[in-house]
C-alpha cells in the first residue's frame, strides 16, 4: 500500500506535459489514477516521475465533431456514461463506461487513462476497436490520429510514444444501428472475464472482444461469416478463432473460448434485432 | 416501555460514521518508529543467510533484525492454546523464522525505521539467501506417501488425530437399508476484516508495557504476551481501541505483536506496525480448508440412523492459538438438527506449507452444517423424497434434546422454522415457476436450496472446555457501577469489533435499573479499565457476557433494595420494585429510585450496619450449556445454463435465536453472516499455485462480494427462549455464515437437477457450473 519513491509534477498544458515526459526519467502520465496508483501501491509500477495532467483545462468534453463524436481524454467515465450526446449517437460507449469498475472508479477514472493504459481486460478499448474509433495523440511532432486497430499493441502497450499525450477519442455516430456490449464478470466491480461488443453494420456486424488475448481483438471470422450470410448463432461459433485467451483465477482459456461464443451470439442477437 | 426488544439506534455510529473512530493506525505517540516485516516469497525454503547491511545503511533506518537476532526475546515461540490430543505435535513457531521458512509470507526479518515509508523501502534491501525446497499446500497431497515434510518432527505431516464415537456405529451401518457417502471440499478462505491488523507498543521508564492492538481479545493477549515474552502480566496493559472487524482472525496471537512489543522494550521507543491489505492475505490466519467425507445410514424411508464423518483439516504451517480445535467446534454437529442413534466423528489435522488456519466466523460449525445439509440432499435423492419431506422425517422434535454426539440442545422448534420459511418464500409458487422453466427448457433454470441448521455457540461451559483440553475457561465478567448522580457504567470483559455491544448491553441495564439507554456508558477493551474478561468470539458476547450483565445488574438492585429499605425504614421484603423504583407495599407514594440509592451509597452517611459504600457489582458467569440457535434458510438461484453464471435471486432466513434484545442489530448480524456464507458458496477461494504462491493475494482476485452481488434478504424469526439463561437469549454472530453456504449450493444443485448434476465444488464459479453441466451431458 506504500508506493516506491517518485517525483511529482503538475502539467499546466499538453505542451508542458510533453516537455516533462521528455525531460524526466521514467515519467508516467497521471490522469484519474485508478489504474496507475493501485499498481504503484503494489510496487508493480515504479515510475520515476508522475506528470499529473488532471488539471489541464479543456480536455474534458463530449461534443459533435463532423460526422462523429469527440470525447476529451480527461472526461471521466461517469460523464461519458451519462452524456446525452453519446447516448443518442453512440450509445455503446456510454453504456460501456457505465459498466466499468464501481461508482468511485467511474467518478475518478478517465476515458483517456483507461485507453492509454492498454489493459486487454479493459472494456472501452474493445468497444473503440469495434467502432473503428480514432485516437488523437499529441507529441513533440504535433498532433496525429491513430486508428484503434493500430493503437493497442500488447499487454499494457499502445502506439503512444514516450512523449505522447492522448488528448481525444473520436467515435462515429451510429445512427440507428443496433449495438450491444456484454460484459461477463464474477462481481459487478471486476474486469471482464470476457467482454463482447457488437455493432450492426451493412447488414452484418462488427464484433470486438475483451480479455481474449494480449490486446482487444476484432472477431474477424465472425464478421466474415455474417457477411457470407451466416446467422448469429452460426457466426458466433467462430468467435474464438485466432484468440489466445489466458488462464487465470477468473477462468481457464477453454472456458473463455466457450464463453466468448455464447456472448458473441447473444451480443449479435441483441445488436441485429436493432 | 422496556428497552429490550426495541431497535434502539446504535450509540456507536455517530462517532464511527463521522470519522471519529480511533483505530490503532490513527495513533502516533511522539517518537514512534515503524516496523516492516520481510516475508518469505517461497512456500518452503532453507534460510542460508541474511545480509542486512544495505537495509541497515538506508536512510531513516533504526535497526534491522533477523530471527536469530531476536530469538532470545521469545524462546518459547507462539502459543497454541488448544492441544486437542495426546498425539498432537506442538511444533515450534517462532515469530520470525530462523532456519526455514514454511509458507509464503512467513516472516524472516524485520526493519525498524523512523517512517513507515523508510521501513518499507529498506525491507526491499534485505538480502535473504533462500534455498527453496519441495513444498506441499494441498491437504490430501500432504498426507500422501513421500510428501515433503513441513516439520521434520511431524511424520506424514500429521498434526493430530481426534475422534468422537457414540452408539454402535458399525451395526447401525450394517443394518441400514440405505447408505449414502459423500465427499466435500471446504475451500480455504481469507477472513478479510475491513481494518487490517495493527499494533502499537509503548514502554515507560518503570517498565510498564502498553500495547494498543487491533484485537478481539485484549485479555487473552495480555496473558499470551506474558507467556511468550516473559513480561510480568501485571505490568502489561492491553488496549483494543475501535476495531474494524475480525471474524475470528483477530482472536489470534500473532508474531507481529511479539515483534513490536519486543522491539519497543529493546529500543525504548514506541513501535508500530500496520498491516497492508496484500500482507493481510498471507500473514493473517485463513479459515476452513478441510476435506470431508460423510456417510449416512438410513431406513428405506430415509430416516437417518447413523452418521460417520472423516475429516482432513489443514492446519497450515504452524498451530496458531486454537488451530487444532476448530474442527472440534463442529464435531458434535455432523448430524445437524436430525435425530440419529449412532455417531462417529474422526479428524486428522494436517500440516501444509500455507498460512496457518484458525477460527473464522462459525469455526467448525459451517463445515459441519454444510456436510449434513448437503448429505441429506443426497439421501433425499436416493430415497425419492423432497428436500422438505426428508427434513421433516428426521427433525429432532422434543426439547431439551440429548443428541447422539453427547450434548444437550437447550430448545428449538425446527418444524415451525421450516413452516415459516416456506410461507415467506411462497414455496408452491416458486416450485411452479421452476417446473415451468424446466418444461420450457429455459436457458435460465431456477434452483431452490434448503439449510435447516442448528449450531452451538455462546462459548462456553468451562468444564466442557476443560474436558476438551482448551487452555482457558468460557466464563465472562461484567461489572455495573451506578455513579453518584445516577448514570451507569458497564465494564465488560467482552469487547466489540463491530457488534454493537454498547447499545445492546445498555438496553439490558436500562431495563434492570430503570434508567435511560443514554444514561449507560459502556466501557471495554482496556485491561486497565476492565481487568478481567474472556473477550469476543464464538457468538458469546450476549449469551455469556449479556447474561453476566443481567446478574450483575440484579446484584446492584439487591443492594439498592437494602439501602432503600433502610432509608424507608421498612423490611426489604416489603418493597415492590418496578422500572428502577422501590416502593413500599401498600404505600406506593413512599419510595426510592435506584439512582437515589446510588447517591446514598456514595455519601455513606446512613447505610445499613456493615454495608460497603458505593453501588456497584461484578458477576462472573459461567454458562451451564452452549446456546443452540437454529432455523431455516432458503436460497433461490437462477443459473444461466450456457455460461454457468449463478445469480442469487432470493434469500429467506428464518432464525431462532431465542429472545431478541435489539432486532435491528440482530438483523445486521444476520445480513453480514449470510453475505459471508454466500461468499463461500459463490465467490471466495484462496488459491495456491503448484509452487505454493498465493494467487489470490489481493481483493482483485480474492472475490469478496459487495452489495451489488447480493439480493435484499427476506428475514423472519421464530422464538424459543433458551431455558438455560434468564434472558432467554442465544448467540447470533455466526448463524448466517453457518446456515447459508449449504442453502446456496443445494440451490445450485437443484437448478442443475435436469442435467443430472449431483455434486459440485465450492465456490460454484461459472466455470465449475459449466464444466459440471458438460460432464453430466457426456
Amino acid at each position: 500500500m506504500i508506493p516506491a519513491e517518485f517525483e511529482y509534477e503538475v502539467a499546466g498544458s499538453v505542451d508542458e506535459a510533453i516537455e516533462l515526459l521528455g525531460s524526466r526519467e521514467d515519467a508516467k502520465l497521471l490522469a484519474g489514477g485508478h489504474s496507475l496508483i493501485p499498481a504503484m501501491k503494489l510496487r508493480i509500477a515504479r515510475p520515476g516521475t508522475l506528470v499529473d495532467i488532471g488539471r489541464i483545462a479543456g480536455l474534458s468534453y463530449v461534443r459533435e465533431d463532423g460526422d462523429g463524436i469527440a470525447i476529451g481524454a480527461l472526461t471521466r467515465h461517469q460523464d461519458v456514461a451519462t452524456s446525452e450526446l453519446l447516448r443518442e449517437h453512440c450509445g455503446i460507449v456510454a453504456h460501456t463506461a457505465g459498466e466499468i469498475g464501481d461508482p468511485q472508479v467511474r467518478h475518478r477514472g478517465t476515458i483517456g487513462g483507461s485507453v492509454s493504459h492498454g489493459d486487454p481486460a479493459s472494456d472501452l478499448p474493445g468497444v473503440l476497436l469495434t467502432l473503428d474509433a480514432e485516437l488523437v495523440a499529441t507529441g513533440p511532432g504535433g498532433e496525429r490520429r491513430i486508428a484503434a486497430a493500430d493503437f493497442f499493441t500488447g499487454v499494457f502497450e499502445t502506439a503512444l510514444g514516450p512523449q505522447d499525450v492522448l488528448t481525444e477519442i473520436r467515435v462515429p455516430s451510429l445512427g440507428g444501428a443496433g449495438w450491444a456490449y456484454l460484459k461477463f464478470s464474477r462481481r459487478a466491480q471486476d474486469w471482464a472475464t470476457v467482454g463482447v461488443a457488437a455493432v450492426a453494420s451493412n447488414g452484418g456486424a462488427k464484433v470486438g472482444l475483451v480479455s481474449m488475448g494480449a490486446t482487444p481483438l476484432r472477431a474477424s471470422a465472425v464478421e466474415q461469416a455474417l457477411a457470407s450470410g451466416a446467422d448469429a448463432a452460426a457466426a458466433a461459433e467462430h468467435a474464438d478463432e485466432g484468440a489466445e485467451p489466458s488462464s487465470d483465477v477468473a477462468g481457464s482459456a477453454d472456458y473463455r473460448r466457450h464463453l466468448v461464443r455464447v456472448l458473441t451470439r447473444r451480443a449479435l442477437e441483441q445488436a441485429l434485432s436493432g | 416501555m422496556t428497552a429490550v426488544g426495541q431497535s434502539v439506534l446504535r450509540k456507536e455510529d455517530a462517532k464511527l460514521l463521522t470519522g471519529q473512530g480511533t483505530y490503532v493506525d490513527n495513533l502516533h505517540p511522539a517518537g514512534t518508529v515503524f516496523v516492516s516485516i520481510v516475508r518469505s516469497p517461497y512456500a518452503h525454503a532453507r534460510i542460508n543467510g541474511i545480509d542486512v547491511s544495505a537495509a541497515a545503511a538506508a536512510d531513516g533506518v533504526v535497526g534491522v533484525y533477523t530471527g536469530a537476532d531476536l530469538e532470545s526475546l521469545w524462546s518459547g515461540g507462539l502459543p497454541c492454546f488448544w492441544p486437542v490430543s495426546d498425539d498432537i505435535k506442538l511444533v515450534k513457531h517462532l515469530p520470525l523464522a530462523t532456519d526455514r521458512a514454511r509458507y509464503a509470507g512467513d516472516g524472516v526479518a524485520v526493519v525498524v525505521a523512523e517512517t513507515r515509508v523508510a521501513a518499507k523501502d529498506a525491507a526491499e534491501l534485505v538480502q535473504v539467501d533462500y534455498e527453496p525446497i519441495p513444498s506441499v499446500t494441498d491437504v490430501e497431497a500432504a498426507v500422501a506417501d513421500g510428501a515433503p515434510l513441513v516439520h521434520d518432527d511431524a511424520p506424514g505431516n500429521q498434526a493430530y488425530t481426534w475422534e468422537l464415537v457414540t452408539g454402535d456405529v458399525d451395526k447401525v451401518f450394517a443394518d441400514a437399508a440405505v447408505t449414502v457417502k459423500e465427499r466435500y471440499r471446504q475451500q480455504r478462505l481469507i477472513p478479510t476484516a475491513m481494518e487490517p491488523r495493527g499494533v502499537l507498543c509503548e514502554v515507560n521508564a518503570a517498565g510498564d508495557v502498553t500495547v494498543i492492538t487491533s484485537t478481539q481479545g485484549p485479555h487473552i493477549m495480555r496473558t499470551a504476551y506474558t507467556l511468550v515474552l516473559g513480561i510480568p502480566e501485571a505490568k502489561i496493559r492491553v488496549i483494543a481501541p475501535d476495531v474494524g472487524g475480525g471474524f475470528g482472525s483477530k482472536l489470534d496471537v500473532y508474531a507481529e505483536d511479539m515483534i513490536v512489543i519486543g522491539l519497543a522494550r529493546k529500543l525504548g521507543r514506541p513501535v508500530k506496525w500496520t498491516e497492508e491489505r496484500s500482507e493481510a492475505n498471507v500473514a493473517t490466519i485463513h479459515g476452513r480448508d478441510v476435506i470431508q467425507e460423510i456417510e449416512l445410514a438410513a431406513t428405506a424411508e430415509g430416516k437417518i440412523t447413523g452418521v460417520r464423518t472423516r475429516l482432513r483439516a489443514a492446519m497450515g504451517a504452524y498451530l496458531q492459538a486454537v488451530t487444532p480445535g476448530v474442527p472440534l467446534l463442529g464435531a458434535w454437529l455432523y448430524a445437524g438438527c436430525y435425530d440419529v442413534q449412532a455417531y462417529d466423528f474422526h479428524c486428522t489435522g494436517v500440516f501444509t506449507n500455507t498460512t496457518p488456519t484458525d477460527a473464522y466466523r462459525g469455526a467448525g460449525r459451517p463445515e459441519a452444517t454444510y456436510a449434513i445439509e448437503r448429505a441429506i440432499g443426497a439421501l433425499a435423492r436416493q430415497v425419492g423424497k423432497s428436500a422438505v419431506e426428508i427434513r421433516r422425517l428426521n427433525f429432532i422434535d422434543s426439547f431439551p434434546a440429548d443428541i447422539a454426539s453427547g450434548l444437550q440442545i437447550d430448545s428449538g422448534d425446527y418444524h415451525a422454522a421450516l413452516d415459516k420459511g416456506l410461507e415467506v418464500l411462497g414455496y408452491d409458487a416458486v416450485l411452479a415457476e421452476q417446473a415451468d422453466r424446466r418444461a420450457a427448457n429455459d436457458r435460465k433454470q431456477l434452483g431452490i436450496g434448503f439449510s435447516t441448521y442448528v449450531e452451538m455457540c455462546g462459548l462456553a461451559p468451562s468444564r466442557i472446555l476443560g474436558a476438551l483440553r482448551y487452555g482457558a475457561g468460557g466464563w465472562e465478567s461484567l461489572s455495573v457501577r451506578v455513579l453518584p448522580t445516577g448514570t451507569v457504567q458497564v465494564m465488560s470483559g467482552t469487547t466489540p469489533h463491530g457488534q454493537g455491544h454498547a447499545t445492546t448491553f445498555s438496553q439490558i441495564v436500562a431495563d434492570r435499573l430503570g434508567v435511560e439507554v443514554s444514561d449507560v456508558e459502556f466501557l471495554s477493551g482496556d485491561t486497565a479499565v476492565v481487568p478481567t474478561g474472556m473477550d469476543t468470539y464464538g457468538s458469546r458476547s450476549l449469551p455469556v457476557g449479556g447474561v453476566a450483565l443481567y446478574h450483575a445488574s440484579e446484584k446492584v438492585v439487591a443492594k439498592a433494595r437494602e439501602i432503600a429499605a433502610h432509608q424507608l425504614e421498612v423490611a426489604a421484603d416489603d418493597l415492590d420494585y418496578e422500572a428502577g423504583r422501590f416502593s413500599v407495599k401498600g404505600s406506593p407514594d413512599k419510595g426510592m429510585h435506584v439512582k437515589e440509592a446510588a447517591y446514598v451509597a456514595w455519601t455513606a452517611h446512613n447505610l445499613p450496619d456493615g454495608m460497603e459504600p458505593g453501588l456497584e457489582a461484578t458477576y462472573v458467569y459461567d454458562p451451564p450449556n452452549f446456546s443452540w440457535p437454529s432455523g431455516c434458510h432458503i436460497a433461490v438461484v437462477e443459473v444461466d445454463t450456457e455460461t454457468g453464471d449463478v445469480q442469487l435471486a432470493r434469500y429467506v432466513a428464518v432464525d431462532d435465536i431465542g429472545n431478541v434484545i435489539n432486532p435491528m442489530i440482530v438483523d445486521g448480524q444476520v445480513h453480514g453472516g449470510i453475505a459471508q456464507g454466500v461468499a463461500q458458496a459463490l465467490w471466495e477461494e484462496a488459491v495456491y499455485d503448484e509452487d505454493g504462491n498465493l494467487l489470490t493475494g489481493s481483493l482483485l482476485n480474492y472475490l469478496v462480494p459487495s452489495a451489488a452481488e447480493l439480493p435484499s434478504y427476506e428475514l423472519d424469526r421464530t422464538v424459543t427462549p433458551s431455558p438455560t439463561n434468564p434472558l432467554g437469549v442465544k448467540g447470533v454472530g455466526e448463524t448466517g455464515t453457518i446456515a447459508s453456504t449449504p442453502a446456496v449450493v443445494n440451490a445450485v444443485l437443484d437448478a442443475l437437477e435436469p442435467f443430472g448434476v449431483t455434486d459440485i465444488d465450492m465456490p460454484t464459479s461459472p466455470e465449475r457450473v459449466w464444466r459440471a453441466i458438460q460432464e453430466a451431458k457426456r
